[in-house]
């Protein structure tokens, strides 16, 4: 009975990054890095990647589709004849059924080429006609595939209105259904949706009233309609000018009085809004495949100008200042990398429960490709600044990736949360345990046990021996204790504020970028120690990236649960917050000026 | 009349990598390196796949010298739009002195065994630049060939060329059955599209050995000095 519940706390289902929250995570997926891909994907995969490199190098030009502000006409005709739009349509509908490893490779392409494009197949694909593919029934993928496979129907994702982005369940456009229950009437209008002036095809999501079974009353509940521009009545505004993805269209869709009919509900009638995360989860890991590409693109015109650039006598690449960004810019690249694969890796391996990785890596990845290509700037000096090197553009494009599929401040107290609840789940039965503790007093004593040990700085058993390569030991130490004392922060943090946790945002902010710091760590260990076993050339080299990331990560980490922790940090939030409080009932910042006027 | 076009594909190093020099000095690095279709291959695989879709020859078959990853460029040839592809694996020493001779006398006994009715090739392969597999192959088979060809018209049972020579354009008509071999401004290769890949996918490959052609893959020719790398000093005019 007792070690039945002690294990059922620890062993659980398999969690990674919300194990990290645990006090005794599970690494079953994490370790060994995933192997996703059969010999017959693999080989089919590397016959994909030379023509879609070609067509991208040779046909798009990226600077054009910018200047234009839509991607060049013969540039989609070439997209749609290589089978560009329907990369993970099943075969038998005319796509190409890839799976999340292979979309992900070639999005890594595009990614690194032409995000404006990136964007165009990503909205259509990736969210546009997702929902179809996950929820369709086998009318609606016979009739609405094959044609979005060809690219002959764009597809568009609406979901976000001008009173509703991350607070997406307060969405107002409605649909609601006719007397004879054969239609639905949709009236609303949808902002910023990608493909919003060239899709045929939408899914949206409206509200819907439903007689609540157990209460009688009507309840609003979202659903998730699939409405095709035939139906009449769907108009769009011009495309919107913006800051970068300028070649993606982006405009506002109006819906006056479309009949849509009752077979076009995607899933199930008032489970749109599940419908929504699924989607959006379901695609967030192509970010982080594309912008590793990215990445890659624009540090390698930093790395060349470094490395021929001479100033002062010596080639700029001697030089601490610049070895420090090109290091940096290495570290995050690799991260991003591994965590794209890592996730993707696991989504086709089965696992249903990627949801915080896919978060994570989505917030790791925009960041880290804003931070690489700024750098890169910076590196190439005056260069990086001017529109022919092409980086100022990349810098331009990316700045949407920290906002739209969730913004990143959203995402992290998501991640956050989420780590709370398991951990919470894991008290609830220490406390069920506390109040009957002579029959729980086996369970009582080892976790007292570990709890002495922690305080102490001792290690509480939980080890990576085993799952990792022996020379990275030292970095398996590293993150052990960082995922140790982070483990006791949360229950801390818990038993401190109980439900209340879920409004302090200042604390949840840190906590989530510590669980984003380990999982990174984790992910890091896992590829370099897959090389190092494998006898990779590069496995010396990513041994050090490794060891590298490890080392300032475990210090954030560590900064992070100190400030946590500490008296001080209550003071400093309060301070934060009364500084904003401030400054907004100004309309301004409010000292008055230096000058006296 | 048999209507079969066979195609010969090299596998070469691609034309965008830098080449490195290996370190003792006996060639270049070729492990690990990205390697593609040789540029003059494609302008022959598309010119065959146009001819078969203006119906004027009836299938187009890939042929490869070469070891066990030929068979990539074989495959890259089949989503072009080629028929059927021929493997003959060769790898090993062997590989290493694989020339224009050796690879004539196969395509020549590949003619003879598939009743080829022409065969078509790049002018020259990137990596060696012989321009001699085709010019061999015609002799081994004592047909006539249209070489460095810019343009080729199908004529009933003629073939009219339009060869790029040093002097300009010349203008020949030969009879079938002959080889060709593709210039640059022949054609502009189509890209593989992906649903075509997918289809490569079932096309069959054959592999067929050397031996079973009766082909004799001994070279004669032996390396007697390997200058790569040695050359650091200046020229002197």
């Amino acid at each position: 009975m007792l070690l039945r519940k002690v294990s059922q706390s620890s062993a659980v289902c398999g969690r990674k990054a919300a194990d990290l929250c645990k006090k005794s995570p599970d690494f079953s997926q994490v370790f060994p890095f995933p192997k996703a891909l059969n010999e017959e994907q693999e080989q089919f995969l590397q016959e994909l990647v030379g023509p879609v490199s070609k067509f991208f190098e040779e046909v798009n030009d990226p600077a054009k589709n910018d200047a234009l502000e839509k991607v060049e006409d013969k540039t989609m005709e070439g997209l749609k004849e290589m089978g560009a739009f329907g990369l993970q349509v099943p075969a038998d509908l005319g796509g190409l059924g890839l799976s999340n490893t292979q979309y992900a490779r070639l999005v890594e392409i595009v990614g690194g080429n032409d995000l404006g494009v990136g964007i165009t197949l990503g909205a259509h694909q990736s969210i546009g006609f997702k929902g179809i593919l996950l929820f369709g029934n086998k009318a609606q993928k016979e009739k609405y595939l094959p044609k979005l496979a060809t690219g002959e129907h764009i597809a568009a994702f609406c979901l976000t209105e001008p009173a509703s982005g991350s607070d997406a369940a307060s969405i107002k456009t409605t649909a609601l259904v006719s007397s004879c229950g054969k239609f639905y009437t949709l009236n609303g209008s949808k902002i910023w949706i990608s493909n919003g002036g060239l899709a045929e095809i939408f899914t949206v999501f409206a509200k819907t009233p439903m007689k609540d079974p157990k209460t009688g009353e009507m309840k609003d509940k979202i659903t998730a309609f699939i409405v095709e521009r035939s139906f009449g009545g769907v108009t769009h505004g011009p495309p919107e000018k913006k800051m970068g993805i300028k070649a993606s269209n982006t405009a506002e869709v109006y819906f006056e009085d479309v009949r849509v009919p009752a077979e076009c509900v995607l899933g199930e009638v008032g489970g749109g809004f599940k419908v929504a995360m699924n989607i959006l989860n379901n695609g967030r890991f192509g970010m982080a495949a594309a912008l590793s590409g990215t990445m890659k693109s624009v540090m390698a015109k930093a790395i060349d100008h470094a490395a021929n650039r001479t100033q002062f006598g010596n080639k700029i690449h001697t030089y601490g200042a610049i070895q420090e960004k090109v290091a940096h810019m290495t570290m995050l690249q690799y991260v991003t990398e591994s965590m794209a694969y890592m996730v993707s890796g696991n989504m086709d391996s089965g696992a249903t429960d990627f949801q915080i990785e896919a978060a994570i890596s989505k917030i790791f990845a925009s960041e880290a490709a804003w931070t690489v290509t700024d750098e890169s700037i910076q590196v190439m000096g005056g260069m990086g600044f001017m529109k022919d090197s092409g980086v100022e553009r990349v810098m331009r494009d990316l700045r949407i990736f920290r906002i739209f599929e969730g913004t990143n401040d959203i995402l992290r107290l998501f991640v956050a949360l989420n780590g709370f609840q398991n951990a919470g789940n894991q008290l609830k039965s220490l406390q069920k345990a506390l109040k009957n503790p002579l029959g729980n007093a086996g369970l009582l004593a080892g976790e007292i046990t570990k709890r002495a040990k922690r305080k102490a700085g001792l290690s509480t058993g939980l080890t990576l021996q085993g799952s990792i390569h022996p020379n990275l030991a030292q970095s398996g130490d590293l993150t052990v204790k960082a995922i140790e004392q982070f483990g006791a922060v949360i229950e801390e943090l818990l038993v401190k504020h109980g439900k209340k946790i879920i409004d302090e945002q200042f604390v949840l902010k840190r906590v989530a970028d510590c669980a984003i710091d380990l999982y990174a760590m984790v992910v890091v260990l896992s590829r370099a120690s897959r090389s190092l076993s494998q006898g990779q050339p590069s496995a010396q080299h990513e041994k050090m990236l490794c060891d590298t990331w490890c080392m300032e990560a475990h210090d954030r980490v560590m900064q992070d649960i100190k400030l946590l922790r500490s008296g001080q940090s209550k003071q400093l939030f309060n301070n934060l917050r009364s500084i904003s409080a401030a400054v907004v009932e100004n309309g301004g910042p409010v000292p008055s000026h230096p000058l006296g006027f | 009349m048999s209507g079969r076009v066979l195609v010969g594909v090299k596998r070469v190093i691609d034309y965008a990598v830098k080449i490195r020099v290996k370190p003792d000095n006996t060639g270049v690095v070729t492990d690990g390196v990205k390697h593609s279709m040789n540029p003059f291959c494609e302008i022959a695989v598309e010119e065959a796949v146009k001819l078969k879709e203006k119906k004027l020859v009836k299938e187009v078959v890939a042929v490869s010298c070469g070891p066990q990853q030929s068979q990539e460029t074989i495959r890259t040839a089949l989503a072009m739009g080629a028929d059927r592809g021929i493997h003959v694996e060769v790898s090993g020493k062997d590989y290493e002195t694989l020339g224009p001779l050796q690879v004539s006398k196969i395509m020549a006994a590949l003619a003879k065994k598939e009743d080829a009715q022409l065969i078509i090739l790049g002018k020259q392969a990137i990596d060696d630049d012989c321009n001699q597999t085709g010019q061999m192959t015609a002799a081994l088979l004592d047909w006539p060939q249209g070489t460095f060809a810019s343009e080729v018209t199908l004529d009933g049972d003629k073939i009219k060329v339009v060869r790029e020579i040093d002097g300009g354009l010349e203008t020949i008509k030969i009879n079938t059955p002959a080889v060709l071999t593709a210039d640059l401004r022949l054609n502009t290769p189509r890209y593989a599209t992906l649903p075509n890949i997918m289809k490569a996918k079932k096309k069959k490959i054959a592999n067929v050995k050397a031996a079973d052609l009766g082909v004799n893959l001994t070279s004669r020719l032996e390396t007697v000095e390997d200058l790569v790398g040695k050359l650091k000093e200046a020229g002197k005019v």
